[in-house]
């Protein structure tokens, strides 16, 4: 065996990349429960990754056959249900984890100097995967697949001069139609995921490079023994590794009850009109997103000029890429910033839920209401984040990391 | 201050709900683990139904090993002309006939309980009355209007509507159906049988329109179980391993 590792780590560094991410790799030991939600979302990522090559295998990406495909897989292939529920439900898992996992970043502060690029490729790595679920939503081709999609593209024609043929450049056709569903397959099972694969090593290399944050938000690299290794640090591998494999199973536990007995999830993970075949001659009543991407949309319907919707939806995603340098806090972790910031990540929570909850519904003047008020709070969290983070007053961070 | 926020935002989807408008819905009380329901509803579908609508995705051949039907009674019984056993439940009727004697083709109904809802079809298969205006001389409380004739009213008996007045906050008057009453006599005994007709039907459908959920419901406790003592190992390991993390 060792003589293998000698022959190999001759040729290739494999010993170097083993005790640089796994092995040597020296993490915090606080880390709480928050902190499972990344090896969460690689584990939802390599879900997707096995599920989709073998739905590839008998989807069609045919506007005639798409839809009877996706049944044939139901019924007609082996275990094929099972791996089309994996897929369906990994897919509103994926954003569950992710989101969890953003919002623990945005709790203790681990978007602060010197992880900026950890953020800002982690958000690219959201942006590719909104791009990913919403391709992969059309393949089903039923009636909320090709509506959604339509009124999510449309979109596009609200920006001014080129709006038009952009939308009509995506779509490839006046409305969506066989040649959207050819392309739309193509970018989900080849492009994105070469993407998105991509951007999740980049993520990992720049997060071990600079090391783990931590709930405390100390940096644990100040503070080291004689050996050099950071007094509050611990190998990844053994201690992570076997934590993480506890978490994923409870995890996994989790996501069989959802896909075993309720991968429709009241219609949030698989809508009833998706059970309808597309129909461009029939508009469906609701046309509402899947539920991950209906806090933007909310905020799109809640401005009543639908080119500064288009931009304020886009303004919204845009806002998170910025927090690195609006956060001015001398502290990184909630548990020791002041109540304005407690108050405005507590409001920001909220806000974001209830715009998610308002995007599902049918807009009525009451419900607009709400999602404006929900819009401007969603806003006011970053506008006013420079000045609520400098002029409140913070607990001091302790020297080390503590472990409650 | 956090209790009352959660609230109101858990609220949210019921209140749209309730501000629908429609029929509220019966329970069709489905079970698709009830085998005897199941054929039984396969024969209705099969004797009633199927003359207009297909179940263009389900297999005769799938039907006779799930609902535990020999493939011999499947053929002499639920297929229609010269059918294979592996072929899926279509039907001969054309879509330009259909659109000329009803307005509209049957749906097929593969998925229909997974689009509408069982509740919904076991309500609509409820609430046939008689309206003369109607072409079928019948109207629906939950499909208003629909094209669709009262399939099984021989078994159900006709049913005629009782309508109330009621005054809305402008003052207007409007009649609108309370209820729906039989016509003639029926008995108590025949009302039981059509519930439970229907409701086999119902169940039926709902068993169409995703045959794998028997294997699903009974492979997935298997698998938690499965999951749960190797976490209970798992976690075993953590705990050692990290006994020296002070």
């Amino acid at each position: 065996m060792n003589s293998l590792i000698n022959w190999i780590d001759a040729r290739f560094p494999l010993m170097s990349l083993w005790n640089d991410h796994m092995g040597q790799y020296y993490a915090p030991k606080n880390f709480n429960f928050w902190y499972y939600f990344g090896v969460f979302s690689l584990v939802v990522l390599v879900i997707q990754i096995l599920t989709g090559i073998f739905l590839t295998m008998n989807y069609k990406p045919d506007a005639q056959t798409a839809f009877a495909s996706v049944e044939y897989i139901m019924r007609d292939v082996d275990y094929g249900w099972l791996i089309r529920y994996m897929h369906s439900t990994g897919a509103s898992f994926f954003f569950i984890v992710v989101y969890i996992h953003m919002f623990r970043g945005l709790m203790y502060g681990s978007y602060r100097k010197p992880r900026e690029l950890v953020w800002l490729i982690g958000m690219a790595i959201y942006l590719s995967l909104m791009g990913e679920a919403f391709m992969g939503y059309l393949l089903p081709w039923g009636q909320m697949s090709f509506w959604g999609a339509q009124v999510i593209i449309s979109l596009f024609g609200a920006l001014p001069i080129v709006g038009e043929d952009l939308s009509l450049w995506i779509r490839g056709d006046y409305v969506i139609a066989d040649a959207t569903l050819n392309r739309f397959f193509a970018l989900h099972v080849v492009a994105l995921p070469i993407v998105i694969l991509g951007l999740v090593v980049l993520h990992i290399i720049a997060l071990h490079e600079v090391g783990s944050n931590n709930p405390d938000g100390v940096e644990i690299k100040k503070k080291k023994d004689e050996n050099g290794k950071p007094l509050d640090g611990i190998p990844f591998h053994p201690y992570y590794s076997v934590k993480d494999m506890a978490g994923v199973i409870a995890f996994l536990i989790v996501f069989a009850g959802v896909m075993f007995y309720i991968p429709e999830m009241g219609g949030y993970f698989l809508e009833a009109a998706n059970f309808v075949p597309a129909d461009p001659l029939k508009t469906p009543a609701h046309i509402a997103p899947v539920w991950y991407f209906t806090p933007f949309y909310a905020i799109l319907r809640a401005v009543p000029d639908k080119l500064i919707g288009v931009v304020a939806m886009g303004g919204a995603i845009f806002c998170l890429f910025l927090l690195p340098w609006l956060d001015r806090s001398p502290v990184k972790s909630i548990r020791y910033k002041g109540p304005l910031s407690k108050i405005a990540l507590f409001l920001f929570a909220i806000s974001f839920i209830t715009l998610g909850v308002l995007g599902l519904l049918p807009a009525t003047p009451m419900l607009t209401l709400v999602a404006r008020i929900a819009s401007v709070i969603y806003f006011a969290f970053f506008i006013l984040m420079p000045i609520y983070t400098s002029i409140e007053s913070t607990k001091p961070e302790p020297e080390r990391v503590t472990m409650k | 201050m956090r209790k009352s926020l959660l609230f109101f935002v858990l609220m949210l989807p019921s209140l749209a709900l309730a501000s629908g408008g429609t029929v509220p819905l019966m329970n069709a009380n489905t079970d698709v683990s009830d085998n005897a329901s199941l054929q039984s509803g396969a024969k209705t579908f099969v004797n009633y139904c199927m003359g207009c609508h297909s179940l263009h995705f389900m297999r005769y051949q799938r039907l006779a090993k799930d609902l535990d039907i020999p493939e011999d009674l499947v053929k002499e019984n639920l297929i229609v002309g010269d059918k294979k056993i592996g072929e899926t439940m279509t039907i001969a009727m054309q879509k330009g006939d259909a659109v000329k004697w009803f307005g509209v083709q049957p749906p097929d109904l593969s998925l229909t309980a997974r689009s509408r809802g069982s509740d919904w079809i076991y309500t609509y298969l409820m609430t046939f009355y008689v309206d003369e205006s109607r072409p079928t001389g019948m109207n629906n409380l939950v499909f208003k209007d629909v094209g669709m004739p009262h399939v099984l009213w021989e078994l159900q008996g006709l049913q005629k509507p009782v309508y109330e007045t009621i005054t809305d906050s402008e003052g207007n008057e409007h009649h609108v159906i309370e209820r729906l009453e039989p016509v003639g006599e029926v008995s108590q005994a025949q009302q039981t049988e059509y519930r439970r007709t229907v409701r086999d039907l119902v169940n039926f459908l709902e068993y169409a329109g995703e045959p794998a959920q028997l294997q699903r419901k009974s492979l997935g406790w298997k698998v938690m179980l499965f999951l749960f003592f190797f976490f209970l190992v798992a976690y075993a390991l953590k705990k050692e391993y990290w006994k020296d993390v002070h």
